[in-house]
């Protein structure tokens, strides 16, 4: 498996990772190395074995579906890095909202 | 009087009950000793004020007659663990100034049991590295040289300052967090013991993650009963964690003061003998079998045979668990932000940035590896090849109690070697990873020193939830190794 330059600015693209040009082809070749090492798996035969995504073999507990936690929006938004605006409980806006670029128009 | 520097965290306890000295006296020791030692770099963050302050409020504890299990004993916290108050990094420039607003269950409960908090180690970026070359805050040197040569060694890594510092006297315990190996490589790297409990048997909640699927927490110390002690402050289920097992904490220090394995049985597995590995190692390894079974413990030959795919495969699940988790990296809600014309390249700037080249490459490996038309070539095959994994130790744990390997191919290098290709650098955890991706523990212990003077550990892996039997292993081993060097000045 060898991954080219533009494959690599495509799963930039996807990873929202800023990669500059100039790092595009070194990182195709250390990339493509790890990839053709990776290759040794299609040496195991895995036909008919089950994918294991977990190795507990519980089933994932659940719970009553109801409000365990909340009130916290001051401390959620305090380490808010592009600013964030905390509104007081006593407003009828209450919580608060981090700040992005303009979307829209 | 040993110094309280000296003692081990089971000593250090006993002088505290017998009021031979107060958790702020044990506490300022340590902290001198964090500052005689602060060119290793193995903290992040100091919290002196914060161990002053819990050292107090312990000694309250105490004469009120309310000492709990680990009562003013000082501990580093690696920098992954959410602390309240104090900067958690991850060992990135991305997460750079965030302070957490809530508590790590793992090290709530420590400070329950009355534990003292002295900072936060240092750790390869988001716990990616063998070397803990990768952090932003630069690299941890390990205490130990090789003899004759002044050269900066790495602590191995990703726990790289938890190991640093428990192997320069600086506390006699820490915590660390284990995926494919990063406690118990630095542990072996550092001559201490390093333990990866089971998946689930400490709480992930508030640890940033990595790999969820593999991620544990784990403690650092200098003998086996003080990791058993640590590990029984950290774990317990925690609802918060829907993986944390629904199971009761055993008497893990009552195991670790067993080291009666008469008639253990003990697995070799044929497939750790392999190309790559320093010769004194399988050395060792030979010796601490011979150790193990002049114990009274069996030897059994046992056979895993997809070890050698164990590896290649943890660099798909890991990468793909890694570039999904480290999405929530987006400059909005927390750590960096690099500004850009619109949402988008705003994500690309603060990403690209704030991420270094390791952590960057993995997310990118995930990303393919989960892109559309490669998933079933890559995702699901080294899912496949985990359940092979799995049934292999499953299997072997049919013929053996538990099994003696190497902890890592080779003994500490130097600041700087194994950066040239990804690769050489992964084959570090050769002989961890594969007990990572069957989620069994793992316990490094310190078993003797090569032809340079640096420390070498053996490896006990343990069946599910019986790190009871593999503590009692561990301590026979410590005993019969009876390693007792420390790095020279420290």
């Amino acid at each position: 498996m060898s991954l080219d330059k533009d494959t690599v600015a495509r799963i930039a693209r996807l990873a929202r990772l800023k990669v500059p040009d100039e790092e595009l082809a070194p990182l195709a070749d250390e990339l493509s190395g790890i990839f053709a090492w990776i290759e040794q798996l299609n040496e195991v035969d895995t036909k008919n074995v089950e994918p294991m995504s977990s190795v507990s073999d519980v089933t994932l507990p659940q719970r009553e579906d109801k409000v365990t936690d909340g009130g916290i929006a001051e401390k959620i938004l305090a380490n808010a890095p592009g600013g964030a605006v905390y509104i007081e409980p006593t407003d009828k806006n209450a919580g608060g909202f981090f700040t992005v670029p303009k979307v829209v128009e | 009087m040993a110094a309280l520097t000296d003692l081990t965290l089971a000593q250090l306890k006993a002088t505290l009950d017998r009021k031979e000295a107060s958790a702020v006296e044990v506490a300022e020791a340590h902290l001198k000793k964090l500052d005689e030692h602060r060119a290793l770099n193995a903290f992040i963050t100091e919290t002196p004020d914060r161990a002053r302050e819990m050292a107090k409020a312990s000694d309250a504890r105490r004469a009120k007659g309310e000492a709990a299990l680990l009562e003013g004993v000082p501990l580093a916290i690696k920098d992954l663990f959410c602390t309240e108050g104090v900067q958690t990094t991850a060992g990135s420039h991305i997460l750079e100034g965030f302070v957490p607003h809530y508590e790590s269950t793992v090290t709530a409960n420590l400070w329950k049991a009355g534990a003292v908090m002295v900072g936060k180690t240092n750790l390869d970026e988001f716990a990616m590295g063998s070397s803990n070359m990768t952090s932003y805050f630069g690299g941890v040197e390990n205490p130990w040289k090789k003899h004759g040569d002044n050269r900066k060694l790495v602590p191995g890594g990703s726990s790289g300052g938890s190991a640093a510092v428990v192997a320069a006297y600086m506390v006699p315990g820490s915590t660390g967090t284990d995926t494919g190996g990063s406690i118990r490589q630095p542990a072996a790297f550092c001559g201490i013991v390093g333990l990866k409990p089971t998946y689930g048997r400490c709480s992930r909640w508030g640890v940033v993650a990595f790999a969820s699927s593999l991620d544990q927490p784990g403690p650092f110390a200098r003998t086996v009963e003080d990791s058993a002690l640590l590990l029984q402050g950290m774990a317990g289920h925690d609802p918060k964690d829907s993986t944390s097992a629904p199971l009761a904490v055993p008497d893990f220090a009552a195991a670790a003061r067993n080291p009666d394995i008469k008639g253990l049985r003990v697995g070799i597995p044929r497939e750790y003998r392999v190309e790559g590995t320093a010769a004194e190692i399988a050395a060792l390894w030979d010796k601490g079998m011979e150790m193990l079974k002049s114990a009274g413990a069996v030897p059994v030959e046992v056979s895993l045979p997809h070890t050698k795919y164990a590896l290649p495969a943890y660099y798909i699940v890991a990468p793909a668990e890694c570039s999904s988790n480290l999405a929530r990296y987006d400059g909005v809600r927390f750590g960096q932000r690099v500004p850009g014309k619109d949402l988008i390249e705003m994500y690309e700037n603060t990403r690209g940035a704030g991420f270094g080249k390791e952590v960057r490459r993995r997310i990118m490996i995930g990303t393919y590896v989960l892109s559309a038309g490669y998933y079933d070539a890559y995702y699901k095959k080294a899912q496949q090849i985990r359940a092979l994994i799995a049934r292999d130790f499953k299997q072997a744990f049919e013929k053996c109690d538990v099994l003696l390997t190497p902890t890592a191919p080779t003994a500490a290098f130097a600041a700087g070697e194994k950066m040239d290709d990804p690769v050489t650098m992964y084959l570090n955890d050769m002989f961890t990873i594969p007990a990572s991706m069957a989620g069994l523990p793992g316990i490094s212990v310190p078993a003797g020193v090569d032809k340079d003077g640096l420390p070498l550990g053996l490896q006990i892996i343990g069946r599910a939830f019986d790190e009871e039997t593999m503590l009692r292993a561990a301590a026979a081993l410590e005993k019969a190794a009876a390693f007792n060097l420390r790095p020279a000045g420290y």
